[in-house]
């Protein structure tokens, strides 16, 4: 899905703080998002991510700065009077009322009439296929049930803004990956902006339009989920997103369309340009999958393939392997005494070249796979 | 046969088992024991020289077993009775609905005080406990009376001239009685509220609830057990009441208390006084059986 940008941003955070007791939770954000986006903010517990949500919601008043939806400051508008709805984690949907009740909580405070709350909350129910279940309690219901009840109700009042928390952290493994779609499904369908925070991610690659990678208070990048996975800005980022080999040296040829990199490993072709100078301290960033694993010296016309991009090869022993069905990952420790992670599809049931424990073997990559980092 | 070894051998006396006989015995000694005395008392004759009256009697080879109903009928006849009971239950209810105005914000703002703070306001709270309950309701008389302090006080500032009539009147019972059981309904409510998931306060605001919408919507329904428990708390020993009324309450604050000890110890008619003893706890049952049906439903959700 492309997103049309307009000029003026749907949603505009500038320079956000919040303190919390003289420490910074949120430490100068600043981050413009479309409409019709679901952006996620992705990060680990405790780097802020839930705190600038709350902040969207009205549930925490900034320290500093600004937030604007549709070209209207929020920041000082209660929680009850901005255009935003949540899908709290965990749901928080209310136990002494019914499914239909909680669906038409927002819509009975606007104060809408009768049949058109009853309307609107059937039309809600056929969304999230809960038709049937109106008079249900929540705690009748499953916890993909409660999930759905939690999305209509905070889809049933048309906010300008949705915002998730965590939104599938409460389901088991299975069920979160087709809640997934579905979620998708219905946001698009009702043309909703999101905002989404998840420490999955998984959760963010799949379902968010771009992603900001949250640490410490801070974002650290913010793009759609290829550039963010294949174009990691920092090591944290590419360490945080997937698994990653870094191999750290300094930079020994700086062309405009291609770089060098020293290493202990041994040079490094990479083809594309950095913002850095001769001898800088930088690391090369080569995802598992982007890494051929053979016990025999790569052919010529394997080289020359590589050759135009750039062609790197390393050699190692195979010091553990982990099957995992689809794929097997094996870690081999190089000749320096670095180790390297090195995935496999496992494309055929029978793999004859299978490789063994102390094996040695040739790992070689094609430089446009790889990203140099600079911090 | 089997039966009598099995009882023999003991093997039914489980730990588990032990451990609810003690507080069942006690409880059928100390309270169906009693209760199945003054239910007996109830049903005999008024005799100076005997209190405890005769319910049968074995003359000629006959058994005669004579209940005596009219105890039951006399009460449901004498208007005097039929008022205090009424009385009693205004009495009861004013307390509870006052308790609980007064104790569910003092209750609300400590669930909702910094956790640090919230001990302290418990201990106060509880701080009345540590003298005597006597004590304290003698002491409302000094505030309340003619020459009290709340009086004294008036006619010092010039607002009054003469001391207004506090003391036993139903105001001086009222304010005996909330002040009394208030700490009985800030418990409960307390205990419920500061349980209470504030997500549940967030997600309203969130969906267009103003505060205090909120407040009505969420925070009091989902407070509703312990309302309930507060309020059984009250006005239960609220009905029943003696030493309250007798200190502070007057002549048009009828309370059956009071008016069971009249029986007991005054007319000494005890198969009366037991009469008007059952209607009490069958007035008492009513609530009580309401509460626990509630809290079994309650239970059986989760």
């Amino acid at each position: 899905m492309t997103i049309e940008r307009a000029a003026e941003p749907f949603l505009l955070i500038r320079n956000l703080v919040k303190e919390f007791d003289g420490v910074r939770a949120v430490n100068d954000v600043s981050v413009a998002i479309d409409k019709g986006e679901i952006f996620a903010l992705l990060g680990s517990s405790g780097c802020g991510k839930s705190t600038l949500l709350r902040m969207l919601a009205g549930f925490e008043t900034p320290t500093q700065g600004q937030i604007t939806l549709a070209g209207k400051d929020i920041v000082s508008v209660p929680p009850y009077q901005r255009p935003i709805n949540m899908m709290f984690q965990s749901y928080a949907l209310f136990p002494h009322l019914s499914v239909w009740d909680n669906i038409a909580f927002g819509l009975r405070r606007d104060g809408l009439p009768k049949d058109e709350i009853a309307a609107r909350v059937e039309q809600m129910l056929n969304l999230v296929q809960l038709g049937a279940y109106g008079k249900r309690k929540p705690h009748q219901l499953s916890g993909g049930q409660q999930q759905r009840v939690a999305l209509a109700r905070s889809l049933a009042k048309r906010p300008q803004l949705l915002l998730l928390d965590e939104p599938l952290g409460a389901l088991d493994k299975k069920l979160r990956e087709r809640t997934q779609m579905e979620l998708v499904g219905i946001i698009e369908e009702v043309g909703v902006t999101c905002v989404m925070v998840t420490h999955d991610q998984d959760e963010a690659m799949s379902m968010a339009t771009r992603i900001a990678v949250m640490s410490e208070g801070r974002i650290l990048q913010v793009g759609p989920p290829g550039e963010i996975y294949e174009t990691p800005n920092c090591r944290f980022v590419a360490d945080f997103i997937g698994s990653v080999n870094l191999f750290n040296g300094s930079v020994a040829v700086d062309e405009p369309d291609h770089v060098i990199i020293d290493t202990p490993e041994g040079r490094h072709y990479v083809t594309h340009g950095i913002t850095g100078t001769m001898g800088m301290p930088v690391a090369v960033a080569v995802r598992p999958e982007k890494i051929a694993l053979q016990t025999e010296a790569p052919s010529l016309e394997q080289r020359a393939n590589a050759s135009e991009h750039g062609y790197n090869c390393v050699q190692g022993a195979i010091t553990a392997m982990a099957y995992f069905g689809n794929e097997t990952l094996y870690h081999v420790r190089l000749d320096s005494g670095m180790e390297i992670k090195v995935s496999r599809t496992n494309a055929a049931r029978h793999d004859d070249a299978a490789l063994k424990r102390d094996q040695r073997v040739y790992a070689w990559w094609d430089g446009a796979d790889v990203v140099v980092l600079t911090s | 046969m089997n039966f009598l070894k099995n009882l023999l051998t003991l093997r039914w006396l489980t730990g588990r088992r032990v451990v609810i006989a003690v507080p069942f015995l006690w409880l059928a000694f100390a309270f169906l024991v009693p209760f199945l005395i003054v239910l007996r008392i109830s049903f005999t004759e008024s005799d100076m020289g005997n209190p405890f009256g005769t319910l049968m009697t074995l003359a000629d080879g006959v058994i005669t077993l004579k209940v005596k109903i009219s105890n039951y009928l006399f009460i449901a006849e004498d208007e005097l009775y039929v008022l205090t009971y009424l009385s009693s239950i205004k009495f009861a209810a004013i307390t509870t609905a006052l308790c609980l105005i007064i104790g569910y914000p003092f209750a609300y703002f400590m669930a909702r005080a910094k956790p640090t703070v919230r001990p302290v306001l418990l201990m106060l709270v509880m701080l009345p406990f540590w003298t005597s309950f006597l004590l304290r309701i003698y002491a409302w008389k000094g505030i309340l009376a003619n020459n009290g302090i709340v009086n004294n006080f008036l006619i010092g500032i010039g607002a009054i001239s003469e001391p207004l009539h506090l003391m036993n009147t139903q105001f001086s019972l009222i304010i005996g009685m909330v002040y009394a059981y208030l700490p009985f309904m800030i418990l409960p409510l307390y205990a419920n509220l500061v349980k209470m998931d504030t997500r549940f306060l967030e997600a309203a605001a969130d969906l267009g609830a103003t505060p205090l919408q909120a407040f009505w919507r969420i925070t009091v329904p989902l407070s509703k057990s312990g309302i309930i428990a507060g309020s059984m708390l009250v006005f239960i020993p609220a009905i029943g009441e003696y030493v309250i009324p007798e200190l502070l309450g007057g002549p048009e604050t009828l309370m059956i208390g009071r008016q069971l000890w009249d029986e007991f110890f005054t007319n000494n008619d005890w198969p009366l006084a037991s009469s008007v003893t059952v209607v009490v706890i069958l007035l008492i049952l009513v609530p009580m059986a309401i509460f626990n049906k509630y809290k079994a439903e309650q239970e059986a959700r989760s």
